[in-house]
């Protein structure tokens, strides 16, 4: 009866426990009083303060997906994603393949590329304002061929520089797990395809990419998962999702609605919506990415 | 094996949303509140604000009372960090974790913290109203819930004017003792000097972000002034979609046209780092620009140009409210009288600039202005202040009224005329919502 329940080995269950009830109560319960919420009229209260909490069945998700606010937000974090997700694979992957080579100063590289991660957003999206702002080093270098408006303030450019200022503040994480998956590439297929003939291109194409794709299956699946939650960036870079509303994203509008007005069933229902998107692209990306290492 | 694996995989699952159910039904049912807390006496706790001069104060008043009342000690801290006050206060409200009173309420977010349940009635006690009417005057009614009673007491104000660099306005050939500053083509005329002769990069930078507070400090004070003091919203129905709004916005357009004020986020101080030439801010200005600009101060533009002590403008209002949790509520309302009586307020002025809400405050802290004659110009302008509208969705109102802002005045994107009417219909809507 015991194993039937516990399995045969229960002593596993007790060393699980402790994460599946970390797991419980810091995603399953949210995660299904967000649910409850976006289908019921919901505000904070007080404890002890009773006000009637009726359902609305898919009420608040109409709210939301007739605000133009909220589709073009959808719109803004889907360019996000376009750029930032293609650009931290391929450039994550080129750059752990070179720092796993013997070249001078890779310690030094190694460091670099992971500092930005582990820096404040604060601290480094300043540094990125001064970049970016019109009488900013890019524009100063780029003298007459500098957009106006400028970066941030163009409704053209501010989601592009978002998603790049994104990619490489985390590209060293991502470096950091591709340098882990080179670790297991048998360095035999890369001297049999010395011995056929392949040139670096081909080692790379042929060996390095079949190599490292369950760790690119991991790196799709963070880029979509992080990128889909963007929020500090535009709050900071762009003023709170400007220049008039271009950089918005799901997020910042969940934040705007469900913490300053007072409004958390109709920020859940964008939740939903956003959990539902991400599950449904992380999905294709990963039959995609295993039909093509069949 | 492949069944049992699965088998084990839905029981887990089913065990990780019964326990969700479990927790979502467990609300939590304590807090104080209730008629019993309404007349206990007891140690209380306080929040305050965490800038160096409020502190200061705040010490010194928990001190002064805690002298006086070995059982009823009260405990202070300064509010706990987060993006901003309102947020934490509407935690700690769900939290059941707030203090018994908090020197920090901002009014525009009192109706959502009333809604919520998370503050106590201040009429409910005997001398309530009369107290805040007493203290404050005539402007205590802009402090009043729809339902009538006070949820706040009225505090301290910043009400705003411009300030402005006197270097810099030499530096373009305009006096700076007397700046022509007084009407919209005046303002327009001296910016552009200011801008023209690279004495400064922008002429005045409001920050151009999209938080829902920003509009005080560039739309709200110049309608305050052109309309002689209405509120955003009135009786339910929006007041900015008319000529002095359209007027208001007409300025401030031409003003980030001619790229007089900057539409980009700027991180520092504009006008300390001397980006700009004038800055829109309260008296708390005086003691932080002391040592880093040479600054004069004028009322807010008008159309057509008004008397100085005519000229409404926004209050930056900070308040008191008493909060739920708190189980000892007497002495929570012996605090609040204590702690905004007239010798705390002149350890108030005193310490921080800041004019406390009461009636005629030249006249009540004689000494004080004669010693510090550059605050006597915002004491008098704290008699006509205009505070935010204590409406429902008020967070809701401000953010709809900005998001048209940045989009027609900011960035150009939008008619001006069309994106206010957008915005007041849309607020109509939420301010006549219950």
């Amino acid at each position: 009866m015991v194993s039937r329940i516990f399995g045969r080995h229960p002593i596993g269950v007790v060393l699980t426990a402790p994460y599946v009830v970390f797991i419980g109560v810091v995603f399953a319960f949210p995660l299904g009083f967000a649910v409850w919420m976006s289908v019921h009229d919901y505000y904070f209260t007080a404890p002890g303060v009773t006000v009637p909490h009726p359902f609305v069945g898919i009420d608040n998700f109409k709210t939301a997906l007739t605000d133009p606010a909220v589709l073009a937000s959808f719109v803004h974090v889907g360019v996000f994603l376009l750029i930032n997700v293609p650009l931290t694979v391929v450039l994550s992957l080129v750059l752990a393949v070179a720092l796993n080579r013997a070249i001078r100063f890779r310690t030094f590289f190694r460091a670099a590329y992971y500092v930005p991660y582990v820096t404040a957003s604060v601290a480094v999206a300043a540094v990125w304002l001064f970049l970016f702002r019109s009488d900013g080093l890019v524009n100063q270098v780029l003298g007459p061929l500098a957009p106006d408006p400028s970066w941030l303030v163009s409704s053209t450019w501010a989601m592009p520089i978002i998603a790049l200022f994104v990619t490489w503040k985390q590209l060293g994480f991502f470096i950091l797990l591709y340098l882990a998956a080179l670790q297991n590439v048998p360095k035999e297929l890369y001297e049999s395809a010395s011995v056929d003939g392949a040139g670096a291109w081909r080692s790379f194409r042929s060996v390095t990419v079949p190599g490292v794709r369950p760790a690119t299956a991991l790196v799709l699946l963070l880029a979509i998962i992080t990128g889909a939650n963007l929020f500090t960036e535009p709050y900071l870079l762009t003023g709170g999702g400007g220049p008039d509303g271009a950089s918005t994203t799901p997020v910042l509008l969940m934040y705007q609605l469900g913490i300053q007005q007072g409004k958390p069933d109709i920020a859940s229902a964008i939740g939903v919506v956003l959990v539902i998107m991400v599950l449904v692209i992380a999905l294709a990306t990963r039959r995609l990415n295993e039909s093509r290492s069949s | 094996m492949k069944t049992s694996s699965r088998n084990r995989t839905r029981g887990l699952a089913a065990t990780l949303l019964a326990a969700a159910l479990v927790v979502t039904a467990c609300g939590s049912d304590s807090g104080g509140g209730g008629s019993e807390a309404a007349a206990a006496r007891g140690p209380i706790t306080i929040w305050y604000s965490n800038n160096a001069q409020e502190v200061a104060w705040g010490k010194q008043v928990v001190d002064a009372w805690n002298k006086a009342h070995p059982d009823e000690q009260v405990t202070a801290q300064e509010i706990p960090a987060g993006k901003s006050s309102e947020e934490v206060i509407g935690a700690a409200i769900t939290a059941g974790t707030e203090p018994c009173l908090i020197y920090n309420t901002a009014p525009a977010a009192v109706p959502g913290f009333q809604k919520q349940g998370g503050l106590v009635n201040l009429n409910s006690f005997a001398d309530g109203a009369s107290y805040i009417e007493e203290r404050s005057g005539d402007t205590a009614q802009q402090y009043k819930s729809p339902d009538g009673n006070y949820y706040q007491l009225p505090w301290k104000s910043n009400p705003v004017m411009v300030f402005y660099n006197k270097k810099m306005m030499t530096e373009a050939g305009v006096d700076a003792e007397k700046p022509p500053l007084a009407t919209y083509q005046e303002f327009l005329d001296t910016a552009k000097k200011l801008v023209d002769s690279k004495a400064a990069q922008y002429a005045i930078y409001p920050a151009p972000s999209s938080e829902f507070y920003q509009s005080w400090f560039d739309f709200y004070p110049l309608f305050a002034a052109a309309t002689g003091g209405k509120q955003l919203v009135a009786d339910g129905k929006s007041q900015f979609a008319g000529p002095e709004g359209f007027a208001v916005a007409d300025f401030w357009k031409q003003m980030y046209t001619d790229k007089l004020s900057g539409n980009e986020t700027y991180t520092g101080d504009s006008f300390a780092d001397g980006k700009s030439a004038m800055a829109i801010v309260g008296p708390w200005a005086i003691a932080a620009y002391k040592d880093k600009v040479d600054w004069g101060v004028v009322p807010v533009p008008t159309a057509d140009g008004m008397p100085a002590d005519q000229i409404h403008t926004f209050s930056d209002a900070k308040n008191v409210g008493m909060y739920v949790s708190c189980t000892k509520q007497a002495t929570a309302w012996d605090f609040m009288k204590f702690s905004t009586s007239k010798e705390q307020d002149g350890q108030l002025l005193t310490l921080s600039g800041q004019m406390p809400l009461r009636t005629d405050l030249p006249a009540a802290y004689p000494e004080y202005f004669k010693a510090n004659p550059q605050y006597t110009l915002f004491a008098e302008q704290a008699a006509r202040t205009v505070e935010v509208p204590n409406v429902p969705n008020s967070v809701e109102i401000w953010q709809t009224f900005r998001d048209a802002w940045t989009s027609s005045v900011i960035f150009g994107k939008a008619d001006v005329q069309q994106s206010l009417t957008d915005a007041a219909a849309k607020v109509d809507g939420l301010a006549g919502q219950s």
